[in-house]
């Protein structure tokens, strides 16, 4: 019954976040901060104005309110990124969550805001001897009928003809000379009222919170994924399934299974997202969902690969000298030290991701999964089974390739928005796992005293290791992307049909091209833990993933120096920009969307085009 | 003697269209075959299949004797056949001569090689390929610069590459200029009897059809309608019904 109140609202959110996708074919990341935005509005109105119109007006304010704030986004933004490739939208929009975030938290502070009761809904009705709130019956009901609404909205009017007509077939619409913007526009502020409301609904029952955004969005993602991207009625099945499935995990408890304490409550975080895998790789298109276009590639512009030519080995080599030269600075300035090691490891994390993302066209949302299991891995290692820093630093990297390669030979089956999200999921049950098993990996606290033994107790020698083991992985990299199988990566997404036809695995090696991307990235993870001096959970969040991205497309995804370029710049300007403001998220916001609408080459990109214009 | 290709009873459907309807057909060694048929006739889905890229519905399909079905587009290269698309594919972001290289590596087994940089691997017999099919003064560009009709010629060369039995080629002239198209299939038709390899092919500009195939078979909606050589294909009464409406454009040819 419980699991039944929750699909509502999970159902409003996602049914926004489908409707958007099936006509305009963008991902909107944003859809959970439209949701807590939706949340913190209702308090406002149900808590300042209070009673009946405080209440139940503030929910049709706040629907109302979020069309609005969807209409300034799809006019503003999203228009200018129909035609980019999809990486950059879900960026786009991710850059949105950042500031959206901020806007929140500046506007309504930090603190849990737990709206009043429901006037007039205040009671409990007792059916077969249990105790329901009225409220969540009212909830219960209300999904049906928005359900319902939808279904005659869009089979009835015209406008709603219009609406599936350009979930099927986009050109047809142009082609019948309706004003698509439009169109889009009013279906991107539908989806954002319905988000807002879905957030509105539940401020009586959970407090409006600033982690909102995220976790609603990935109980979106899990259910759009599981219903269908862009079936209505696939959203509703898929919400009531996660809801009932949720409530089924936090009603059984504690369990005792053949003798062991088993606490179901704590697999609530994972099982949605168990589900959600499960159904990609069974029915890839979700249950009620039907197979999309071909998806988008942005790899068709980019040039052959060259080797480095006799200036950029000379520059090269400048900057190695220069980096071999930092320890010197130990004394002076300590902190230099430390943040060139940071640095570094940031180099080894964005040149992994790159590594998959740029030459093997697959833009994974959850990389940080690797991160964390080698930083975990290595700490354990260390703590837990007693060995020798070398023994962890060597043994975590073949922790993130297992894992690599236990996601990866799912996701390499998949392409574009789906391959995105599940990747991000893999990297939330990653997280998720962490943070709930507290007796292995200490939970949110994580695991400190992870120092690395003499003589790399000193900063100056640890950095050089640091530094040592970076070239040594970016190099190895490089060397298999001049290799037959770093070609046949760039074939097989280029174009997987005739790389196919050709003779080439393209699924067993985009699967190989994740695993070696993993367990660098699983090294970069341990050499960070020795670095921190401990782990948390928070070198998996989300955030670290959508970093590496940021850093990638900061130095330029078509390049091979991009990530080289791109994560000193990006590490450097957090540490001195973002420092200075508690509002960096809303900063981090803007350089991405600068960086998505103004420069999507990228630095090393920039200079790379100069470089050929110049040439000829 | 036995034949190479042997096809029977393919069917396949997509939703209430049946594209491709109780179709059989035979390629023998050696031969170069064409497939013909007007739009939607189900030629590409034909194509598809053979090469393991579409599950039939019924029907077999014997390459050397052997069922092929269930297998998938990599083992059926393998085997030995190659293919090209009707809407070309190549790989944009590596040269002209890399695309080669690839094909060859790939052909080697050399794909999951991670040390040895591809620069110099099977650089000759690539452009020996190049220059078979006239491309080699464009070997060092980029390959998504080309223009269509080239891009056409590399995936020629990317196929052969492979030394198949047997040929795939759909629609291999789309998209050029009438002599070009008269080149192109008068190339291959050098090439793979060099080489002694069987084709089976599909083209829109009858004059090419007439002037190169040893045997035509024809297709609409997914029937198979005729076969023969270019006379008795020419002389049908059905193919000239369904495929040519009124027949004006065989008069023509004839007057
Ligand atoms: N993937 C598909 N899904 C649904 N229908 C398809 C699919 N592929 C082909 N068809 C349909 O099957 C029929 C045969 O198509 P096919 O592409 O095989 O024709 P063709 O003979 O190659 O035509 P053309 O000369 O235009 O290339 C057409 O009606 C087409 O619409
Ligand atoms: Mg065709």
């Amino acid at each position: 019954m419980n699991g039944l109140a929750n699909a509502s609202s999970l159902f409003f959110l996602s049914a926004g976040l489908s409707l958007i996708f099936g006509v305009s074919r963008v991902v909107n990341m944003a859809h959970g901060s439209l949701y807590m935005l939706g949340a913190y509005i209702a308090y406002t109105c149900a808590s300042k104005l209070g009673g009946m119109l405080g209440f139940w007006g503030g929910l049709v304010a706040t629907a109302a309110a979020l069309a609005l704030v969807g209409t300034l986004i799809e006019v503003l933004l999203l228009r200018r990124i129909y035609h980019v490739a999809e990486l950059f939208q879900l960026l786009a929009t991710f850059a949105l969550v950042l500031l959206l975030s901020d806007v929140v938290a500046a506007l309504w502070g930090v603190e849990d805001l737990l709206g009043p009761r429901a006037p007039g809904l205040r009671g409990s009705v007792e059916i077969l001897g249990h105790n329901y709130p009225q409220y969540d019956l009212f909830l219960l009901f209300l999904g049906p009928v928005v359900l319902a609404g939808l279904h005659i909205l869009l089979s009835r009017t015209r406008w709603g003809t219009l609406v599936r007509a350009a979930t099927q077939d986009r050109d047809m619409v142009a082609a019948l000379g309706v004003d698509q913007a439009k169109l889009f526009t009013a279906v991107f502020a539908l989806g954002s009222a319905l988000a807002g409301l879905g957030g509105a609904l539940e401020t009586p029952r959970q407090p409006a919170n600033l982690g909102m955004d995220l976790s609603a969005l990935g109980d979106a993602f899990v259910v759009v994924v599981v219903g269908g991207m862009g079936s209505i009625p696939g959203a509703y099945v898929a919400a009531l399934l996660i809801a009932e499935i949720k409530a089924i995990c936090i009603g059984l408890g504690t369990q005792h299974i053949a003798g062991v304490a088993f606490n179901f409550s704590k697999l609530t975080l994972v099982a949605e997202f168990i589900v959600m895998a499960i159904v990609l790789i069974a029915r890839p298109y979700g249950l009620l969902g039907r197979a999309q276009g071909m998806p988008r590639h942005a790899a068709a512009m980019e040039d052959p690969l060259k080797p480095a030519g006799q200036a950029l080995r000379l520059l090269a080599l400048a900057v190695l000298v220069g980096l071999l030269a930092v320890p010197l600075l130990a004394e002076a300035s300590p902190y230099t030290v430390v943040l060139a090691t940071d640095v570094l490891i940031a180099v080894l994390f964005a040149a992994s991701l790159h590594f998959i993302a740029g030459p093997g066209g697959m833009h994974s949302f959850g990389h940080a999964a690797y991160f964390g299991l080698g930083c975990y891995g290595a700490g354990l290692l260390l703590k837990l089974a007693g060995l020798p820093m070398a023994a962890a630093i060597a043994g975590a990297p073949l922790v993130a390739a297992l894992a690599a390669a236990l996601f990866g030979w799912f996701a390499v089956r998949l392409s574009g928005v789906y391959l995105a999200m599940l990747t991000l999921a893999f990297a939330q049950i990653v997280w998720a796992v962490v943070f709930q098993w507290e007796t292995l990996t200490g939970g949110s606290n994580g695991v400190l005293g992870i120092w690395p033994p003499a003589p790399f107790n000193r900063a100056g020698i640890y950095y050089l290791l640091v530094l040592g083991l970076t070239v040594l992985g970016v190099l190895l990299m490089r060397r298999i992307l001049f290799a037959p199988f770093g070609y046949a990566m760039r074939a097989g997404r280029d174009s997987p049909l005739r790389a196919e036809a050709t003779g080439i695995a393209v699924l067993k090696v985009h699967w190989l091209a994740f695993i070696i991307a993993g367990s660098v990235c699983g090294l970069a993870g341990a050499l960070f833990a020795f670095a921190k001096g401990g782990i948390s959970p928070e070198t998996i969040h989300v955030s670290r993933s959508i970093d590496g991205l940021v850093m990638v497309l900061l130095g330029g995804i078509h390049e091979l120096a991009g990530p080289l370029v791109g994560a000193p710049v990006f590490t450097l300007l957090q540490d001195s920009v973002m420092r200075q403001t508690p509002y960096w998220r809303g900063v981090l916001g803007v350089v991405i969307l600068v960086l998505v609408l103004v420069f999507p080459l990228g630095i090393a990109g920039t200079i790379a085009a100069w470089a050929r214009r110049f040439a000829r | 003697m036995k034949p190479l290709l042997e096809v029977r009873n393919l069917r396949k459907a997509f939703g209430g269209v049946r594209a491709v309807d109780d179709v059989s057909f035979a390629l023998a060694e050696g031969e170069f075959l064409a497939l013909i048929g007007p739009n939607g006739a189900g030629k590409s889905t034909c194509f598809n299949m053979l090469n393991g890229q579409l599950a039939p519905d019924g029907g077999d399909i014997l390459l050397g004797g052997k069922s092929i079905l269930g297998l998938g587009p990599r083992q059926i290269w393998k085997r030995g056949v190659g293919r090209t698309f009707q809407v070309a594919a190549i790989w944009g972001s590596l040269t002209v001569c890399e695309n080669v290289q690839i094909a060859l590596l790939a052909h080697a087994g050399e794909v999951f090689r991670l040390w040895r940089p591809v620069a110099a691997r099977y650089r000759e017999e690539a452009l020996a390929l190049l220059g078979d099919v006239g491309m080699q003064a464009q070997a060092q560009r980029p390959a998504r610069e080309l223009a269509y009709g080239d891009v056409k010629r590399v995936e020629l060369a990317l196929a052969l590459a492979s030394r198949p039995r047997l040929l795939l080629m759909d629609e291999p002239t789309a998209g050029m200029a009438p002599r070009e198209r008269n080149e192109l299939i008068s190339l291959a038709r050098r090439l793979v009897r060099e080489r002694g390899i069987s084709v089976l092919f599909t083209e829109h500009s009858m004059d090419v059809v007439f002037a190169h195939a040893e045997r035509i078979i024809v297709l609409a909606r997914g029937r198979l309608i005729a076969q023969g050589d270019a006379a008795t294909i020419q002389a049908d009464p059905k193919v000239q019904e369904t495929y040519f409406g009124s027949g004006r454009m065989l008069a023509r040819r004839r007057a």
